[in-house]
C-alpha cells in the first residue's frame, strides 16, 4: 500500500503527525513519541517490518498492522551502558505497548552512541 | 521443571562444520551483566526455581520458541544457527521450547527482565536476545566468550562426528 511503500518518509514526519487525532499509526506514534521524550535521539528510524510476518502463526487473528518494528536509536543516553542494559531502557519505555494485546509483538533494536554510530559510517563507507 | 531439548548434532554438523569459526576481533572484553534482586519479583518461587534449574542446566541455555530442529519464530531460527556457527557444543548446550509451557514463556521474561524470546543464557549469565546474538556474532564478542567459557566443540570432536558420518 501506499502508506507502507512511504514509511520511510513518514519515519521522519514532523513531529504533529504524532498527535493527530485519528492516526492510522498509533503504534509508530508512541513508540516516537516516549522514545523522543527519554532518549533524545540524534538519530531514530522506526521502521514497521509488520508486513513480513502478517502470515506467522503467532499472528494469526491479529489485525493491527502494527506488530513487528525495528528500531535504530543514536543516543548520548546509552553511553557507558553495555547492549542488555540499553536494550532494557527502550523495552522499558514500550512496556505498555508490548504488553497490549496485539499491541507490538517483536522489537528488533539497534542502539548506538554517536561515536558507535560514527564508527559504523565510517565501516560501511570503507 | 521444564523440559530440555537437547542440541542437535545433525543440525550442529550442517552449520558448523560448513563454516569457519570467526576468530574474535581484538574487543573489549565482555562484561557479565548480573541480575538484581529487584528484577526478580511477581514469580512464584517454585517457577523460579524451575528456571534456575533450567538455566543451570547447561553451560549454554537457549530459551527459544519451537525446537532447534524447527525453530517457530526467524529470531529464535537466527540464534540457533549462529550457535551453530560458532561450534557449540551440543554436549554443553540445552534449548527450551516456551511455547509449550506458558509458564515458562511468561515466567522467563520476568526471570530475565527481558520481554522477547528468544533469550541466551552462558554459565547462567544472561547475554541478551537475537539482536545483541547476532551484533556479538558480528563483531566476535560472542567467538571469544564462548571460547573463554569453554563451550565450544574442539576441532579434534568436530572432525570425529564428520568422519562417523
Amino acid at each position: 500500500m501506499l502508506r507502507r511503500s512511504v514509511l520511510g518518509l513518514l519515519s521522519r514526519a514532523p513531529r504533529y503527525y504524532t498527535t493527530m487525532a485519528s492516526s492510522s499509526t498509533p503504534m509508530q506514534d508512541a513508540i516516537r513519541e516516549k522514545i523522543t521524550e527519554a532518549l533524545k535521539p540524534s538519530t531514530l528510524e522506526i521502521h514497521n517490518d509488520s508486513h513480513l510476518h502478517a502470515h506467522h502463526s503467532a499472528m494469526r487473528g491479529v489485525t493491527s498492522t502494527e506488530t513487528h518494528f525495528r528500531l535504530v536509536i543514536t543516543s548520548e543516553a546509552f553511553r557507558s551502558k553495555m547492549q542488555p542494559a540499553r536494550h532494557r531502557m527502550v523495552y522499558g519505555l514500550l512496556k505498555d505497548e508490548m504488553a497490549k494485546e496485539g499491541g507490538i509483538h517483536a522489537l528488533q533494536l539497534r542502539t548506538m552512541t554517536p561515536e558507535e554510530e560514527e564508527r559504523r559510517k565510517a565501516q560501511e563507507q570503507s | 521443571m521444564f523440559s530440555r531439548t537437547v542440541f542437535s548434532r545433525s543440525i550442529l554438523r550442517q552449520t558448523a562444520a560448513a563454516v569457519a569459526r570467526p576468530t574474535a576481533a581484538p574487543t573489549p572484553a565482555f562484561r557479565p551483566f548480573l541480575l538484581t534482586a529487584s528484577q526478580i519479583r511477581l514469580l512464584s518461587d517454585q517457577t523460579r526455581q524451575a528456571i534456575d534449574k533450567a538455566v543451570g542446566s547447561a553451560p549454554v541455555v537457549l530459551f527459544m520458541k519451537g525446537t532447534p530442529e524447527t525453530p517457530q519464530c526467524g529470531f529464535s531460527r537466527a540464534s540457533i544457527q549462529i550457535l551453530g556457527l560458532q561450534g557449540v557444543d551440543p554436549n554443553k548446550f540445552a534449548a527450551f521450547n516456551v511455547l509449550e509451557d506458558p509458564e515458562l514463556r511468561q515466567g522467563i521474561k520476568e526471570y530475565s527482565d527481558w520481554p522477547t524470546i528468544p533469550q541466551l543464557y552462558v554459565d547462567k549469565e544472561f547475554i541478551g536476545g537475537c539482536d545483541i546474538i547476532v551484533s556479538m556474532h558480528q563483531n566476535g564478542e560472542l567467538a571469544k566468550l564462548l571460547d573463554e567459557k569453554k563451550v565450544l566443540a574442539t576441532e579434534a570432536e568436530a572432525e570425529g562426528e564428520e568422519k562417523k558420518e
